[in-house]
């Protein structure tokens, strides 16, 4: 068994559409190692969910999946036949989803949709599937568990459907859970005790976590790495504490300035934006996706852009060490 | 669920009082019923003779809470025309016409779910066309007009069915078709358009995430939420098959219960109408009623509501 659970090395996504082929994802490497946190960030239509439906299989019959290397631990996932993708899902990866609302289904109860998961994968009895539930129900924070059972997926707040889906994904103890933004559709207050909950959860059971996410303030609290995502690629990958303490490519520095912070930022001071919108990824997509976002761009932006930075922290960017003073830079 | 149950029980009488008082009414609606039974050479004494004979002459209400209470114990009076009782009438022709319904109504069921459901799979394929096809050419030929092809075709040409009548289950092949294919193209559209919504939410990806295999993904947890808005169609489309396959009927020579109707109309046997347009509504009462208890048990959501 080796220490890296997942590996992806150069994965391309690619949609057939009446216009031309969109380039949805283009070339992204990450690795996750056993128990290790990997946080994607960046903004809607960034191909952030789609890079965590390729890991699980999911992706729409039309979608064409490219890459070098998908690894999940032994298993070599461009190979895998269905029947081995459907014993890894639910089992070894779970996935939890941004719409709590919806991803229960509305016509059985919490305990059949609970239990579903641990009886497709185990030969357990139905009393002891329903123990587990229970057992995970109260492990969310979710009181009278035993109860919830019987109940339907309307009888629930979102707060607490969120809490059965993570209850869900925990059913086979899974090596790696993937949440795709999962407190986007909560109340900022539950917010926090979702992301508190799953941080807990990851560390009790030594669960590698993918959290996707479009919330930089999110990721700064739970993330071990970071990858932030623009546009189909990854344009800087690092050590969390590293990539907030010296962002090196200028739209991760752009995100982290839309973060008002509290005694930083002025009173009435107009928040940061990023200016300009995400080019079209259809046809031919070609040098920095950001060059026409980036107060930066030059005449060589065109052109491939090599990786920068060392093993660990790496950024795609022309400018030597991207650590550029921020006078220069559009607020 | 017992209390949803109870309300729609409760509902389902109200109807049932209120489409006996209308069928009831029609009687006079239809002008003096003492005249129409008296015959057009009748004298004017003879007419009013027969008023009294009937108790056409007394207060309306009175007429109706008499005729109710008779109802309910299943006396509908005799039949002007036949002289006979007409709940044993009915009874009799009752047996082909629900037999007729059904047949009719399983092999429409039998025929546009799995086909709706085929179609949702593969938008846009063979299959999907052959079932767009299908329904079309459903929806525009007339039933009469099908039955006479069939008969044409099966009966006259090939010899392998028989044309007409009720003595044998071969004798139903064809009217059972032909009834059965008229209901087929809106259930399949229906269970088409619910199963391509549903194959589209949020908890069915869930299902896959879940690892759960094709088949169950499609018939636990799509199906069964695509299903809802089929089971009320299909109880309608039940009342109607019961109430108005006076046509296949016709065509067929099978004297059911709708050509009883049409009968009856043509001979102005009005204690026949009413008792059969009471009948045919409370099957329909009846199995709305049955739908939406099917329709709350499918649907947790529905109950509360």
């Amino acid at each position: 068994m080796t220490d890296t659970l997942l590996s992806v090395k150069n994965l391309t996504l690619n949609i057939p559409t009446g216009s031309g082929t969109l380039k949805a994802v283009r070339g992204i490497d990450f690795d996750l190692k056993r128990g290790e946190t990997l946080s994607i960030v960046g903004e809607s239509g960034s191909g952030k969910s789609l890079t965590s439906l390729a890991v699980m299989g999911l992706l729409g019959k039309s979608i064409k999946r490219q890459a070098d290397e998908m690894r999940f631990d032994d298993i070599d996932l461009q190979k895998a036949n269905r029947r081995v993708m459907r014993d890894l899902r639910g089992n070894r990866i779970a996935m939890i989803f941004q719409e709590p609302m919806t991803s229960l289904n509305p016509a059985y109860t919490i305990g059949d949709q609970l239990t579903e998961t641990l009886l497709l994968h185990r030969k357990v009895s139905k009393a002891a599937a329903r123990a587990r539930a229970v057992e995970l129900l109260e492990k969310v924070g979710i009181t009278a568990a035993e109860s919830r059972l019987s109940q339907y997926p309307h009888q629930l707040s979102g707060g607490l459907r969120q809490r059965v889906m993570i209850a869900l994904a925990l059913m086979c103890e899974p090596d790696l859970l993937i949440a795709d933004e999962p407190t986007t559709a909560l109340d900022v207050t539950i917010q926090a005790q979702i992301l508190r909950l799953l941080v807990d959860l990851t560390r009790e059971m030594n669960m590698a976590m993918i959290l996707i996410t479009h919330d930089l303030g999110v990721v700064a609290r739970v993330a071990d790495k970071v990858a932030v995502m623009y546009a189909g690629e990854l344009v800087e990958t690092g050590p969390a504490s590293e990539v907030f303490a010296a962002p090196s490519h200028p739209y991760t520095r752009g995100l982290l300035r839309c973060i008002p912070q509290p005694g930083k930022t002025e009173r009435g001071a107009p928040l940061g934006t990023i200016p300009g919108i995400v080019p079209s990824l259809i046809g031919d997509v070609s040098g920095c996706v950001f060059r026409t976002r980036c107060a930066h761009a030059r005449p060589e932006c065109r052109e491939a852009i090599p990786l920068r930075g060392d093993a660990s922290h790496e950024f795609k960017c022309v400018h030597p060490d991207g650590a550029l003073s921020e006078e220069g830079e559009v607020a | 669920m017992l209390p949803f149950i109870l309300k729609r029980l409760g509902l389902a009488l109200l109807v049932a009082l209120t489409v006996s008082f209308i069928s009831f009414s029609l009687l006079f609606l239809s002008g003096d019923p003492a005249a129409a039974l008296a015959g057009e050479t009748a004298s004017g004494e003879d007419v009013e003779a027969i008023r009294r004979l009937y108790g056409f002459d007394r207060p309306m209400l009175v007429q109706y809470g008499e005729w109710l209470f008779s109802a309910v114990q299943g006396d509908f009076g005799e039949s002007y025309y036949f002289k006979l009782p007409v709940a044993s009438l009915i009874a009799e022709r009752l047996q082909v016409t629900m037999l007729l319904g059904v047949c009719g109504i399983l092999f429409a069921l039998l025929t546009a779910v799995p086909l709706g459901v085929a179609a949702a799979i593969r938008p846009n394929s063979l299959i999907d066309r052959v079932a767009l096809f299908l329904s079309v050419a459903g929806q525009a030929m007339p039933s009469f007009w099908f039955g006479l092809i069939l008969i044409v075709v099966f009966a006259i040409q090939l010899g392998w069915l028989p044309p007409s009548g009720a003595a044998t289950w071969r004798h139903f092949i064809m009217p059972t078709i032909v009834l059965g294919y008229y209901a087929m193209p809106a259930i399949m559209r229906l269970t088409r358009a619910g199963m391509l919504d549903v194959l589209n939410s949020d908890f069915i990806r869930t299902a896959r995430a879940k690892g759960a295999g094709e088949g169950r993904v499609l018939f636990k947890h799509a199906l069964r939420n695509a299903i809802i808005p089929v089971v009320s169609l299909a109880a309608v489309q039940m009342g109607f098959m019961l109430g108005g396959s006076i046509v296949v009927e016709s065509v067929f020579a099978l004297h059911g219960a709708g050509f009883l109707a049409w009968e009856s109309i043509a001979r102005n046997d009005l204690p026949t109408v009413q008792a059969l347009i009471l009948v045919f509504s409370m099957f329909y009462i009846v199995f709305t009623f049955l739908a939406d208890v099917l329709n709350a048990w499918l649907d947790p959501r529905m109950r509360s509501s």
